[in-house]
């Protein structure tokens, strides 16, 4: 099975040039460091910035200058800021090319809960609601089962909802999956993973119409 | 004019309990941390407050957390700070969590003029619960009012005696959305400047929406997250 990294870097082959991409936190924002080789993308951070550029060196951080997960970051050539509103004007324009975040539910038709465990976790959904009221392309990273071991791709969310029918493709630990009408679609599956192992480990409808490859990393 | 207060106690002078107070500020990143500190000191209480975080545990908001001076938080999220997740799961604190983009919004819209917007954040969710929809090109819309707040406290970088401000980098935020939205709007500055020192076509914030402005001092701008790459 994949690591954050692996799962990051599978998606990272999504980016087009020219896009203009949202990652949240968590395993979203290791996209960052396998943008592909010749292609320019243009990360967008929610509270106030385009062109997010790496992390500063030591002794160079700026209080003033942070990402949404609150790291302290730097700018490039071209970047801009703005306030919030603008900020998530454009996320709901659908200016925004791309959005990547992670989840803890994903339903068949598309459902996601990201926010709250009820009476465990209330830390407020931040920006997620509108990026995914909003976003064109909703790619959704993260590990096909909870740490108990139960499938996080469900016929129906249990937890509270972040948004509905918005999610586009999952990539996890074990496999790229779209979702579409008829429900998830097996796409991709993790090197030395097993289309049983997969169907085993998805609670939702999965259709599997294909001879289904294993994710390729090498470099093109 | 006299917009120019000699500091934070000044300028608050009239904060009074129960009122509705909207902070400035992403995380840690450019809150107004003179003003702050005075509400802190001025032990005021029973306050609503609006903000997108609520700061750390030591630190921002959480001063005014622990002391027990909130009555109601509105916020997108909480998370930094440990003690303010605990007050809310316990039923302790009264916490309305709104997305991110509807806040900075219905700021936005207060200032604007606008006594509603229509979004679709929270469609489908409990957000969504109670309010008013209505379809525009076959999607869902809510319905989601203007708010304004008693006092508007923001912190900017860069102001005049007019009460033009202008902001740096990502510590502009929710600070010029708020500004529009206070019935009084109160600016701590870095740097107090007279009229005609800062470019007109600098500035974000248009003087007309401050009613008070003050010099503040000893910033401590901590960092919550400092991450670093190796060379």
């Amino acid at each position: 099975m994949l690591d954050k990294n692996q799962i990051a870097q599978r998606i990272a082959k999504e980016l087009k040039d020219g896009y203009y991409v949202n990652l949240g936190i968590g395993i979203p924002t290791l996209v960052a460091n396998y943008i592909p080789e010749g292609i320019n993308v243009i990360l967008q951070s929610e509270n106030g910035l385009l062109g997010m550029g790496p992390f500063p060196l030591e002794g160079e951080e700026d209080a003033d200058l942070i990402n949404a997960g609150k790291q302290t970051i730097t700018t490039l050539p071209g970047s801009a800021f703005f306030d919030s509103a603008m900020s998530f004007g454009m996320i709901r324009a659908g200016k925004v090319d791309l959005t990547v975040l992670g989840a803890m539910e994903v339903s068949e038709t598309g459902d996601i809960a990201s926010w709250k465990i009820p009476g465990k976790m209330v830390k407020g959904m931040g920006g997620a609601m509108d990026l995914v009221a909003s976003a064109k392309n909703i790619i959704v990273a993260m590990m096909h089962t909870n740490p108990k071991g139960q499938s996080k791709l469900l016929t129906k969310c249990v937890l509270p909802l972040t948004g509905i029918k918005c999610v586009k493709k999952i990539v996890t630990d074990l496999a790229v999956i779209e979702v579409t009408d008829k429900g998830f679609r097996l796409l991709e599956r993790a090197p030395g993973i097993s289309v049983d192992e997969i169907k085993g480990k998805t609670e939702g409808k999965l259709i599997v119409d294909m001879d289904i490859p294993e994710m390729d990393f090498s470099v093109s | 004019m006299k917009k120019v207060y000699e500091n934070a106690e000044a300028a608050l002078y009239d904060i009074a309990d129960g009122n509705t107070i909207m902070l400035g500020g992403f995380g840690l990143c450019g809150i107004p941390e003179n003003c702050i500190a005075e509400l802190v000191k001025k032990g005021t209480k029973d306050l609503t407050c609006i903000s997108n975080n609520a700061g750390v545990d030591d630190f921002g908001i959480g001063l005014l957390l622990k002391k027990k001076q909130l009555r109601k938080m509105v916020a997108s999220y909480v998370g930094e700070n440990a003690e303010f997740e605990r007050q809310l799961l316990s039923g302790e604190l009264d916490v309305e969590l709104i997305p991110q983009g509807t806040l900075a919004t219905r700021c936005m819209a207060s200032g604007y003029g606008m006594p509603a917007i229509f979004t679709p954040a929270g469609v489908g969710t409990e957000v969504a619960e109670g309010k008013e929809t209505r379809e525009f090109h076959g999607k869902e819309y809510l319905l989601e009012y203007a708010f304004d707040s008693d006092f508007a406290l923001v912190k900017a970088w860069k102001g005049d005696r007019y009460g033009n401000l202008i902001y740096k980098e990502t510590a502009r935020n929710f600070n010029p959305l708020m500004a529009m939205a206070g019935k009084i709007t109160i600016a701590e500055v870095e740097e107090l400047v007279e009229p005609g020192q800062l470019n007109p076509n600098e500035i974000h914030t248009p003087g007309i929406y401050v009613h008070r402005i003050f010099l503040g001092e000893h910033y401590e701008k901590r960092i919550e997250q400092k991450t670093v790459r190796t060379s």
